[in-house]
């Protein structure tokens, strides 16, 4: 074995396809997929810098459009849109974040000591089922309560002898929606995550803290949170890296892309997909697309950078 | 590591309880907690539940009283009509079911032999074909641009493959398989297979497959839960009614329900009156029902595959 690994080094590259041609092949599919649905459409961000114009096929069409340099940008951020839809996707997502955390972590650390193990499942389930609905489903739920004429919400305020609202046109109360069902549909998920961590956590250290009198609070804070450290780390990166990024069935379908409702729901993935599917501005939207893309390396990369000269051993790559 | 991940594909051990409860926290606390967890489960199930009852509600009912948890008369109502002239309901289920079983199988294809080669540590370009997957990881082309590429380049427009194959690969996918591959088929299996003279893809096929169905399971999982939720794809790509998935009709159905009337088969006055007969809101909430119940069924069998897949995702290399 050692002979053969020490010959490796000297093989030709003709010499390493050939040993390896079946594993090879075995990655075919992948690259060819990888190639057109993800390489290619990297390629295609210089639509931003062009004027795009149908001419043939996709490539011929990109090469021949006309270049406008950084004309696309420029409109974009001398729109009110770009500074709006940059505040509303950064603001909620640090939002998301911070929830993100802080309610999965306390409702995995209480759940783990919840004494009915059954129970316990129970809970869990329950809360990780939203997940799994899609956010069509989502709307239609939320849409029984806050349906302007039969929803049950304005059911009970009439009932109470109020004023119906008519939700899906008051701003006001979207941003409390947004991430209230935001967490609603993610927290099942985070608190899988951590409580699987938490489990594995070895049982010693807990009975060895309690015989040195530990209370509960002390447990939590220098056994668990810090066995957490890795998990959260990544989730945390993943998290900054997405900074720019929305989820688009939340801010799309859960308003039902009511008009009134932009000024609090419109973020940049959905400014992308109106302006390519209803004005049919391509300029416009590959550049909001772009700066979204270039935002998010930027971002991954420094927080990655931060991580590692601070905590190499959990840094992502 | 290598043990971490694979304790989480292992049946969990029922966990031992110490003779003395000595760490537990106390009854009361316990009972509070109780009630905390079990008002968050009621608030993640109750949402669905609601969708369910005014879907079992008679039209009647609901035109007089809005949408309610105990309607004053229960009917089958929308179940039957969906069930006698549903036809396009019946058709977008058809296609739903055609496009995850097919989404699924391609998918998996694809990564678990992407996968597979990554695992091997005797492939030479295991490096290269790393950083293929790992760089649209952190930049991606973007929504216009691929849309350009599925449409221009493919021709995908209005066609059922625009569904499943932007959809049925991930990085973060392969990388999970890849991580199982490498510790459940270790090189020495694989040199011995070899020396006996199997090839790659008959050891691929006979062995690797057969041990790895734990985690080709939770993938498919992953996979099959993306592609019925699915309706992002559809809302860029698919304008005909004949090829509308079962999420994607009812986002169709928020705006008009009597887009369901079948309108090559009834024209005219036809349509206007059978759109008066049709028990419209409850018919819409059934559809929620449908298309969801298999999801909610299978739910119970399959979260924990789910999870391990979750936090082996989490587990960095």
């Amino acid at each position: 074995m050692e002979a053969i690994k020490s010959t490796n080094k000297k093989k030709t590259f003709w010499e390493k396809v050939k040993e390896n041609w079946e594993l090879i092949v075995l990655t075919l599919p992948g690259t060819i997929w990888f190639l057109v649905f993800a390489y290619l459409p990297m390629f295609g961000v210089i639509i931003a810098f062009k004027e795009w114009k149908i001419n043939g096929g996709f490539l011929q069409s990109l090469i021949t459009s006309e270049w406008v340099g950084f004309d696309n940008f420029k409109f974009l951020f001398a729109s009110s849109d770009a500074w709006l839809i940059t505040r509303n996707t950064v603001l909620y997502n640090l939002t998301f974040i911070i929830l993100g955390i802080v309610l999965p972590v306390t409702l995995a650390i209480l759940l783990n000591e919840l004494l009915n193990e059954k129970l316990s499942k129970f809970y869990q389930s329950s809360m990780f089922l939203p997940y799994f609905l899609s956010w069509v489903v989502v709307s239609y739920c939320l849409f029984a309560f806050l349906s302007p004429e039969k929803g049950y919400l304005n059911n009970i305020i009439t009932s109470f002898g109020g004023q119906r609202i008519s939700w899906y046109t008051e701003p006001k109360y979207w941003v409390f929606i947004i991430i209230f069902m935001s967490q609603w549909k993610g927290v099942g998920y985070g608190t899988v995550i951590y409580l699987a961590s938490i489990c594995g956590i070895d049982e010693s250290y807990f009975e060895a803290a309690t015989i040195d009198g530990a209370t509960k609070w002390q447990q939590i804070k220098y056994i668990t949170i810090p066995s957490l450290k890795p998990v959260l780390i990544i989730m945390f990166i993943t998290a900054i890296g997405g900074m720019f990024r929305a989820d688009f069935g939340l801010f799309y379908q859960l308003p039902k892309n009511s008009g009134a409702l932009y000024p609090v729901t419109n973020v940049i993935d959905t400014y992308v997909y109106r302006g390519l599917m209803n004005l049919g501005n391509i300029g416009m939207s590959s550049a909001a697309g772009l700066y979204q893309s270039f935002v998010g390396l930027i971002l991954i990369l420094v927080t990655n950078g931060i991580v590692r000269k601070v905590d190499n051993e959990n840094a992502f790559f | 590591m290598i043990e971490k991940i694979k304790n989480i594909f292992k049946p969990k051990k029922a966990k031992q309880t110490s003779p003395v409860n000595f760490n537990s926290i106390s009854k009361p606390t316990n009972i509070l907690l109780n009630i905390l967890f079990s008002i968050l489960a009621a608030l993640c199930i109750i949402p669905f539940l609601f969708v369910l009852i005014i879907s079992l509600t008679s039209e009647e009912a609901l035109r007089m009283n809005g949408y309610r948890f105990w309607p004053e008369e229960w009917s089958f109502d929308a179940y039957r009509y969906i069930l006698s002239s549903g036809n396009n309901i019946i058709r977008s289920y058809g296609i739903t079911i055609f496009v995850t079983v097919v989404g699924t199988i391609l998918g998996l294809f694809i990564m678990t032999t992407y996968g597979y080669a990554l695992s091997r540590k005797y492939f030479h370009f295991r490096g290269f074909f790393t950083k293929l997957i790992f760089i649209p990881m952190l930049f991606s082309g973007g929504m216009v641009s691929s849309y350009l590429v599925v449409t221009r380049f493919l021709g995908l427009k209005n066609n059922i493959l625009a569904l499943i194959l932007p959809l049925c690969v991930s990085s973060f996918n392969i990388i999970i398989l890849r991580t199982f591959f490498r510790t459940t088929v270790p090189d020495a299996i694989v040199e011995s297979a070899k020396i006996d003279g199997a090839s790659e893809f008959l050891l691929f096929r006979k062995i690797v497959l057969p041990i790895s169905l734990p985690a080709i399971a939770t993938i498919a999982l992953f996979l099959t839960l993306g592609f019925w939720n699915d309706w992002f794809n559809a809302m860029l790509y698919i304008d005909k009614n004949s090829l509308m998935p079962l999420q994607y009709l009812l986002i169709k159905l928020e705006t008009s329900i009597e887009f369901l009337i079948d309108n090559s088969s009834a024209l005219g006055t036809a349509a206007i009156e059978e759109a008066a007969k049709m028990p419209k809101e409850t018919v819409k909430m059934a559809i929620v029902v449908i298309s969801t119940l298999p999801i909610v069924c299978a739910y119970p069998f399959f979260q924990q595959y789910f999870i391990s897949g979750l936090t082996v995702g989490a587990v960095k290399e």
